[in-house]
């Protein structure tokens, strides 16, 4: 977009003094009204994102009674403990299966749903974005009724051919696996969504000419849709990390981070600590510890995904 | 434009007249002549019970021309917890804020001090017990007045029948309805046998071992029967004692009589599991049988609370208080106190306890013997033993005596309930110590 000043040109306009002049000009600018238009969703987030995010920095740095600075106390506290390092292990070991599976599975499901005549898509789409759409608060609690420790309709209907009970979430492996369980099936979705629109913008021709070369459908994938859509995935894995360390709502509802502490997670044992632990800095600390990770981690991807773009 | 002359006597009586305007004007009692007050109460889970705390603080404002803000605010997924923590951080929001069992300590930076209030209260009402000074007084300032609304205690609610036919033991014989206990031999050994009886009939008692309150509440119970603290008033480790080591024991033969998934309970299960008529006992207050009474009569009409098995140090039942406290940013201080004193009179607590069926449980000594448990039925009797009328039980809260602020990250950590757990699940005795000696080591950080 050129970024040039809306109405008569500067040329025609009668000199008038410079201050003004250059007020008007930027006044006059896209760049200008774009951010004008923008601006109360930028202080919309500064105040609901930006505040808080710095709110609980500076509450990480104090004391148990938070009176007191101790800088990076509560992390070198926590750095001692064996619950803390049982919860990263934990948390690493949810998000990093669940976005991989959730990943697989988006793919694999963007295929078939790109294979679907046109006609009868829009209907298949919506259908499998139904669990990405019920708020995941909601949504759990229907598992954690299918999950139930007594009454779990899949131990009923498993009783009918002779298997369990299975202890959903009484026991930790199985816990685990439940937790994981949910989250892919609520953000699978997504990653079809997005994995369906990518697969959408490859060119035909791509595959018109593998296909003259010879290619079989396996080096069709590898060789011309997944370059196509590495940027896409590298972007949605990396959203999705995020926002699957982050996860609260599915194992609080389904676990509450039990049995022992088995299916703990970074934010349902910040709460655990901060709010009903009332240790409010050390439960900001358990919360901001992956931060840095994270974002070395979005700034490497985020990097590559841009040289990609300037190299195409 | 005419203007017109203002006179001198005019204007000195005019100047007189805005003059005593001005004067009377504070004294002249309007609608709300005495401010605002906002109250957050706790949303109470039977139906119609804020009704009769609103009636009671509608009653009182317009007696003393208060402009009334009330919002119950539920415990379901910890709202009250978030809205205390948001409140505290931000100082400012409600008045008077009913806190939860160990919130007072908490937040005792920002509590008003209530001591003038409490002393003709507790005359009034008769002495509060333990609990209740350990989790609402520092340093001789009570820091809220102990709500009878939503105060429990968790003891045993077991079913008549069963409890009979498999394990010969006749609760209604042993709490009679109207009279005093005859649970001599109501021990914890008697327990285990009954438990053992119950599981081989099919029937095993309801008692869960996940992270939640009702699990919780009752190991710190059966702790206490035992003596067994994980650290002491003076707030020193004491987890490698005998008598830790005696209770896990008790509750690894248990555990064994126990449904196997008892480790994923939480505060619903215990209730579900003695509604459905799956078992022949559960720790619970009233609600599981109040609930049973409109979906499963058949199962209420066998229901009946009683005491708690008594251990080798005494009979202690779980006892969790909640308390109207004043925020010390509160604008209105003198009417909160004004309010408080209202609900605490003996007429206003029958009234709050009669709307939640008998489930509140009044702190004070002399409001134990309301008609209401007498009444309630069926069976008649059914909840009379609830608020232990003949004070045959300490009442008590897990992890005390520790210092209140250490003994809540034990109760939310759930560290008796996982030792338990770890330690009939296979794990040496001496490393489920180990375990627990290094967590209640981090909770002592201050």
């Amino acid at each position: 977009m050129v970024d040039t000043a809306i109405g008569e040109t500067a040329a025609a306009r009668p000199r008038k003094a410079a201050g003004r002049s250059s007020l008007r000009k930027a006044l006059k600018r896209k760049s200008t009204t774009a951010f004008l238009m923008t601006l109360p969703l930028i202080l919309l987030i500064a105040l609901l994102v930006v505040y808080p995010a710095f709110y609980s920095v500076h509450l990480a740095t104090l004391n148990k009674s938070m009176q007191r600075f101790v800088g990076f106390g509560n992390f070198e506290f926590l750095f001692k403990r064996d619950t803390f390092w049982l919860v990263v292990k934990q948390s690493c070991i949810f998000a990093i299966t669940a976005v991989v599976f959730k990943a697989l599975i988006g793919f694999i499901v963007a295929h078939f749903v790109h294979n679907i005549p046109a006609k009868g898509q829009r209907k298949w789409r919506g259908m499998l974005l139904v669990p990405w759409v019920i708020p995941p608060a909601m949504s759990t609690l229907a598992w954690l009724w299918l999950f139930d420790p007594s009454y779990s309709a899949f131990n009923y209907t498993l009783g009918f051919f002779g298997i369990g009970p299975i202890p959903w979430t009484g026991d930790a492996a199985w816990a685990r696996f439940s937790v994981i369980l949910v989250n892919v099936w609520y953000g699978a979705p997504f990653f079809m969504i997005m994995y369906l629109a990518a697969l959408k913008s490859v060119p035909e021709q791509l595959y018109e000419a593998a296909a003259i070369d010879g290619a079989n459908w396996w080096q069709r994938i590898w060789y011309v849709t997944l370059p196509m859509m590495r940027n896409i995935i590298a972007i949605t894995t990396l959203f999705s990390l995020i926002v699957t360390f982050a996860n609260f709502d599915i194992v609080r509802i389904l676990t509450a981070g039990g049995p022992l502490d088995k299916t703990h997670i970074f934010a349902t044992w910040a709460f655990r600590v901060g709010i009903e632990g009332s240790d409010i800095p050390l439960g900001a600390s358990v919360s901001l510890f992956m931060v840095p990770i994270l974002a070395v981690a979005a700034i490497f991807i985020l990097r590559d995904v841009n040289k990609r773009g300037n190299e195409s | 434009m005419s203007r017109r002359k203002l006179d001198r006597r005019q204007f000195v009586a005019a100047t007189a007249a805005a003059s005593a305007v001005m004067i009377t004007a504070p004294y002249v009692r309007g609608a709300y002549a005495a401010g605002k007050l906002s109250i957050g109460f706790w949303d109470h889970w039977v139906p119609g019970a804020n009704d009769a705390s609103t009636e009671l603080c509608k009653e009182w404002a317009a007696k003393e021309k208060v402009d009334l803000e009330i919002d119950y605010i539920t415990s379901q997924g910890n709202k009250n917890l978030v809205t205390i923590a948001a409140e505290a951080q931000a100082k400012s929001g409600h008045d008077i804020f009913q806190m939860p069992t160990w919130w007072c300590h908490s937040n005792s930076d920002l509590m008003e001090p209530v001591n003038d209030i409490m002393e003709p209260i507790i005359q009034e009402n008769g002495a509060v017990n333990d609990t209740v000074k350990y989790l609402g007084m520092l340093d001789g300032k009570w820091m809220g007045v102990p709500a009878c609304v939503g105060s429990q205690i968790k003891g045993p609610c077991s079913r008549i029948d069963l409890m009979k036919k498999h394990a010969g033991i006749d609760v209604q014989e042993m709490y009679p309805a109207g009279g005093p206990p005859k649970a001599e031999n109501w021990t914890t050994d008697t327990f285990l046998k009954a438990a053992e009886a119950c599981h081989k009939a099919g029937v095993p008692f309801g008692i869960g071992l996940g992270e939640t309150s009702d699990n919780v509440d009752t190991a710190g119970a059966f702790f206490k029967a035992f003596g067994a603290e994980l650290v002491n008033a003076k707030g020193d480790l004491t987890v490698k004692t005998d008598a830790v080591r005696q209770v896990l024991e008790f509750y690894k033969k248990l555990i064994a009589f126990l449904p196997p998934d008892v480790g994923a309970w939480d505060d619903a299960s215990n209730n579900k599991w003695l509604i459905a008529g799956k078992g022949a006992l559960i720790m619970n207050p009233p609600s599981a049988w109040a609930v049973a009474k409109r979906d499963a009569p058949q199962v209420a009409e066998q229901c009946w609370t009683h005491g708690f098995p008594a251990g080798p140090k005494g009979r202690f039942a779980p006892f969790l208080p909640y308390f109207w406290s004043i925020w010390s940013f509160s604008k209105n201080k003198p009417a909160a106190k004004s309010l408080l004193v209202h609900l605490s009179k003996p007429s206003s607590i029958e009234k709050m306890v009669d709307a939640s069926g008998g489930y509140d449980l009044p702190a004070f000594e002399k409001l134990t013997k309301l008609k209401i448990w007498v009444e309630q039925g069926p069976p008649k009797g059914t909840i009379f033993h609830y608020p232990d009328p003949y004070q045959q039980q300490v009442l008590s809260i897990a992890a005390s005596p520790a210092p209140p602020k250490v003994a809540q990250q034990i109760y939310f950590q759930a560290t008796q309930t996982k030792m338990c757990l770890r330690y009939a699940q296979g794990e040496s005795l001496e490393k489920t110590l180990t375990w627990a000696e290094g967590e209640c080591e981090g909770f002592l950080r201050s």
